[in-house]
């Protein structure tokens, strides 16, 4: 403000009235404008990309919206399309088979990931080139991680039914992959194979974070090795649990893409998993509107996952506290 | 060190030795899982057809060879490829770069912004960032369907390009931010003292110190677009746009399928990935772990 009453102060000593600067002038000058300079390219793709779509989505999501139809966009049937879904067995079993494979995948990856983590832990050379090794199924896509467990559970040339025949303990061959209580234990394979190991370097992280008083006060005052593990590594590593949590609960609808090139949904619907049906409703049935309804479940579903674990992992943050 | 003072004691020191000899196996039992599946597939794409579908199973390659990889981009004489991989492998490459190149300039400014500058709106904005890549692929890529389809994006480059830089924008972001604010920001304050303005003690202090982190952000992204499937196998159709992971899609739609052309294919994804990966390593684990503990 200073400067601009100078500023109205002519050279003929005669005072002018200031000039009161443009607020937006001033928000410039001052450089106030430059985080939302830099931030607002990031935020233009995003808005048009994620935003924008998911607006039209849900738009489209009360309407009969159909693909040879065009012009069913533009008709209004309010909650009809929800209703119907709610009412719908498939989407119920598709719903309810995602959480079930959800839950399942996510504790047995923490589990064996913790176990190995663990396990790599307890040695005392090579730490690191085993790291290495583990970081091997993070490489491989989705899609590629789906193949490789086709290819591996195919029942005709398949390194698993091969092995199996070789060492004589099948005649014929089984079909892994339409079989509909095998084709899910297939599917939970691959999905724990792929993510395992993000928990086991995670977790691994946090082991070799763990500082060794508390460990060994425990051993002097006779802990054995479960109360030590239980009451000393177990707390500390639960920051590094959540994390990890939270990073896969990211993308846990990469599983579509798995699912898709192993089963696509089959047999009989066995591996139909909510994305799996979207992507039928919405392409090869051409009901968009439902498709998008359907859409939108598994955006709340994501979300509802990545904020759980994310709310866990800032309370535990925010209990070890000054812990670092 | 605990193995040595307990190994005083003979029967102690037999039951140290035989829990060193069971967490050795396990780990070796371990690390097979994770690596055979992935070994089999690259083993298979140099083996020929017949040995790969001979009954009973073949399990010591008689003959390596390269034929499958010529064969999928139609480099053989005899063998007309049934899919036009090396179209692919142009989009693939073509589409990936691109995105990382721009995501990474975009995503440095936002990550500058978010680890050097308070404003308003800042958590609100972060959070809506970082939301938006919870949205699952195959939801988004209905409404993207219907807007690329309108506006002429649907089956080109540039298309996917745009969808992937929104996928790898929020995450640059959040990988730079950490970057940024580990640099001291004394640095920064000491050169602009000494006359230099913003911008040059940007390029001149953080940019260099934050170049290894910037590269491993670039890595990332260049991966995700990479290995992306649920996105592409909707906004693409011909070999205008396809990408390697959609045109390996396409064996599984042929009548017979060419297990050794798709696992040559398969090792034609994995390598930049392979490659990739191993550099970042380092940056990956320190990453997104301490990115997350600390914030």
């Amino acid at each position: 403000m200073a400067e601009t009453i100078e500023d109205g102060i002519s050279l003929e000593g005669r005072i002018s009235y200031p000039v009161r600067e443009s607020r937006l002038r001033r928000f410039f000058r001052l450089g106030h404008a430059a985080p939302y300079i830099l931030v607002l390219p990031s935020l233009f793709i995003v808005t048009f990309v994620v935003a924008i779509p998911l607006v039209i989505s849900l738009w489209s999501s009360f309407t009969p919206y159909n693909l040879v139809r065009p012009w069913t966009l533009y008709h209004y049937i309010g909650f009809r399309n929800y209703l119907r879904l709610f009412n719908s067995s498939d989407f119920w079993w598709a719903f309810g088979r995602t959480v079930v494979f959800l839950t399942v995948a996510l504790n047995l990856e923490m589990l064996l990931g913790l176990g190995l983590a663990l396990l790599v832990n307890k040695i005392t050379a090579g730490k690191r080139a085993v790291r290495t090794i583990m970081m091997f199924p993070m490489m491989f896509s989705p899609i590629l991680v789906g193949f490789q467990f086709k290819y591996i559970f195919n029942d005709n040339v398949g390194l698993i039914n091969n092995a199996l025949t070789s060492l004589g303990f099948m005649h014929y061959p089984i079909a892994w992959l339409v079989n509909a209580i095998l084709a899910p234990l297939t599917i939970l394979i691959a999905e724990t194979w792929m993510s395992t190991s993000v928990f086991a370097i995670l977790l691994l992280a946090g082991l070799l974070a763990l500082p060794s008083e508390p460990l060994e006060a425990a051993k002097v005052d006779g802990c054995n090795a479960w109360q030590a593990f239980r009451h000393i590594t177990l707390p500390f590593l639960m920051p590094f649990i959540y994390i990890a949590m939270t990073i896969r609960s990211l993308d846990v609808a990469r599983a579509y893409d798995m699912v898709k090139i192993m089963t696509d949904g089959g047999p009989a619907q066995r591996t139909e998993l909510l994305w799996t049906l979207i992507a039928r409703t919405g392409y090869e049935d051409a009901r968009m509107g439902m498709a998008n309804a359907m859409g939108y479940v598994s955006i709340l579903l994501s979300i509802a996952v990545t904020v759980y674990f994310y709310r866990k992992l800032m309370a535990a943050r925010s209990y070890m506290g000054g812990a670092e | 060190m605990s193995a040595a003072v307990l190994s005083n004691h003979p029967i102690k020191a037999r039951s140290v030795r035989r829990q060193v000899w069971a967490v050795r196996i396990g780990l070796f039992c371990a690390m097979a899982a994770l690596c055979v599946p992935g070994l089999w597939v690259m083993l298979t794409a140099f083996r020929p057809n017949i040995e790969v579908m001979a009954k009973p199973p073949v399990w010591i390659p008689h003959v390596l060879t390269l034929a499958n990889f010529l064969g999928i981009f139609g480099l053989l004489p005899d063998h007309a490829p049934g899919i036009p991989v090396t179209a692919y492998f142009i989009n693939s490459v073509v589409i990936s770069v691109t995105s990382t190149v721009v995501a990474v300039a975009v995503g440095m400014m936002g990550g500058y912004a978010f680890a050097r500058y308070r404003f308003r709106g800042k958590a609100g904005l972060f959070l809506g960032l970082m939301l938006s890549r919870t949205v699952p692929g195959i939801s988004l890529s209905l409404p993207l369907f219907m807007l690329w389809s309108r506006i002429g994006l649907l089956d080109t480059r540039l298309g996917l390009i745009i969808v992937y830089l929104a996928m790898n924008i929020p995450f640059t972001v959040w990988l730079t931010d950490g970057f940024f604010r580990q640099i001291p920001a004394d640095l920064t304050e000491a050169a602009m003292i000494d006359g230099s303005t913003r911008w040059q003690a940007f390029w001149r202090i953080e940019f260099p110190l934050a170049r290894s982190g910037l590269a491993s952000a670039g890595i990332f992204a260049f991966l995700t677009s990479w290995n992306e499937y649920a996105l592409a196998a909707q906004l693409t159709r011909t070999t205008a746009s396809k990408t390697m992971p959609v045109g390996l899609m396409d064996f599984t739609a042929q009548f017979t399928v060419d297990w050794t052309g798709m696992c040559a294919m398969a090792v034609l994804i994995i390598i930049p990935a392979l490659i990739l990966t191993f550099i970042v390593q380092k940056h990956l684990i320190a990453g997104l772990t301490f990115g997350g503990v600390k914030g």
